[in-house]
């Protein structure tokens, strides 16, 4: 099967998002108030596995290994099969 | 004796790290690809500066999981020493070998300018030739620079004086108006447990030569030199 795995990546609770900060003061300059701003990474992987738990492992590990630094990220995994 | 400096697509200090080796330190040093993957005959490892695969993914990334990487670790496992300046800092850290994180800077910009480093430790093959205390002066060039760790670890840097160069003001203290990028404890360079891998932000290599406006970094080279030539 084919799955299409989107991968959020995002700072971990307490750490600092500059460019979130910038771009929230950036906003201001416009006009706009706004309470908070932050940023996060998208990955679409598009991958083959014998089943959906198969998939999420693989892409759980690759998040591990690469994807993400477990240091300073969280990430969620969102699965959707191809096809 | 001889040194590996190792080149990855997009490293760029490379050949400053080699002149500097070569021509003022006057010891036998190549660059290596990180292709050959190869360290056989090599007593001691530079990983550069520069911008390694774009930085894509995050700073050192994509270096750090080379297999070249793995031969640099054997290396390590046999106590010779590893430096890592700038990118090879974060590739460094993101392989692992040392603790932390190099984040996007406080203020999220490219900073290029000189700093003061306060010397924590002299225990550390790369600080033998400096005095514990001692204020000195390295430029740095990055925006993804910020030291950071968890609580825990950051406490066990301080315990086992793993923290090498803190960024200070001209009289030594440590201030936020003399950190450049955020760095917890104004964390500038650290060593691993075993102390011969050894990462850091500023660039030893452009403060080699007095001409250049310091020649502090120079020691940090000379130490490692001194290093090599002792034990292997």
């Amino acid at each position: 099967m084919q799955y299409q795995a989107t991968v959020r990546i995002e700072q971990k609770a307490g750490m600092l998002d500059p460019e979130g900060t910038t771009a929230k003061r950036a906003l201001g300059q416009l006009g706009y108030q706004v309470s908070s701003v932050k940023t996060a990474k998208l990955y679409e992987i598009v991958l083959e596995a014998e089943s959906s738990e198969i998939a999420e492992q693989k892409v759980d590990e690759m998040c591990q290994k690469l994807i993400a630094n477990p240091i300073v990220h969280n990430y969620t995994i969102n699965l959707k099969e191809l096809n | 004796m001889k040194i590996a400096i190792l080149q990855f697509g997009g490293t760029n200090c490379d050949l400053d790290v080699l002149h500097v080796l070569k021509d003022v330190v006057g010891v036998d040093a190549e660059t290596v690809w990180y292709k050959q993957e190869d360290l056989t005959g090599f007593d001691g490892v530079v990983v550069p500066g520069g911008f390694s695969y774009g930085d894509y993914l995050r700073a050192g990334a994509i270096a750090a999981r080379t297999p070249i990487m793995n031969s640099v670790k054997k290396l390590a496992a046999e106590g010779k020493p590893v430096l890592g300046i700038c990118n090879g800092f974060q590739i460094l850290t993101e392989a692992r070998v040392l603790e932390g994180a190099l984040t996007t800077n406080e203020y999220p910009k490219f900073r290029c300018h000189w700093t003061n480093l306060r010397v924590e430790t002299v225990d550390t093959p790369f600080t033998s030739k400096f005095r514990k205390g001692e204020i000195i002066k390295m430029p740095i060039a990055h925006m993804e620079g910020k030291f950071y760790a968890e609580e825990k670890n950051l406490a066990e840097l301080d315990e086992n004086e793993q923290v090498v160069f803190r960024y200070v003001d001209e009289k030594g203290k440590v201030t936020d108006a003399a950190n450049p990028n955020g760095s917890l404890e104004n964390i500038a360079g650290i060593v691993n447990t075993s102390r011969n891998i050894f990462g850091l932000m500023p660039h030893p290599e452009r403060a080699s030569e007095a001409i250049l406006g310091s020649d502090d970094g120079l020691r940090v080279f000379e130490s490692m030199v001194d290093y090599i030539t002792e034990n292997f």
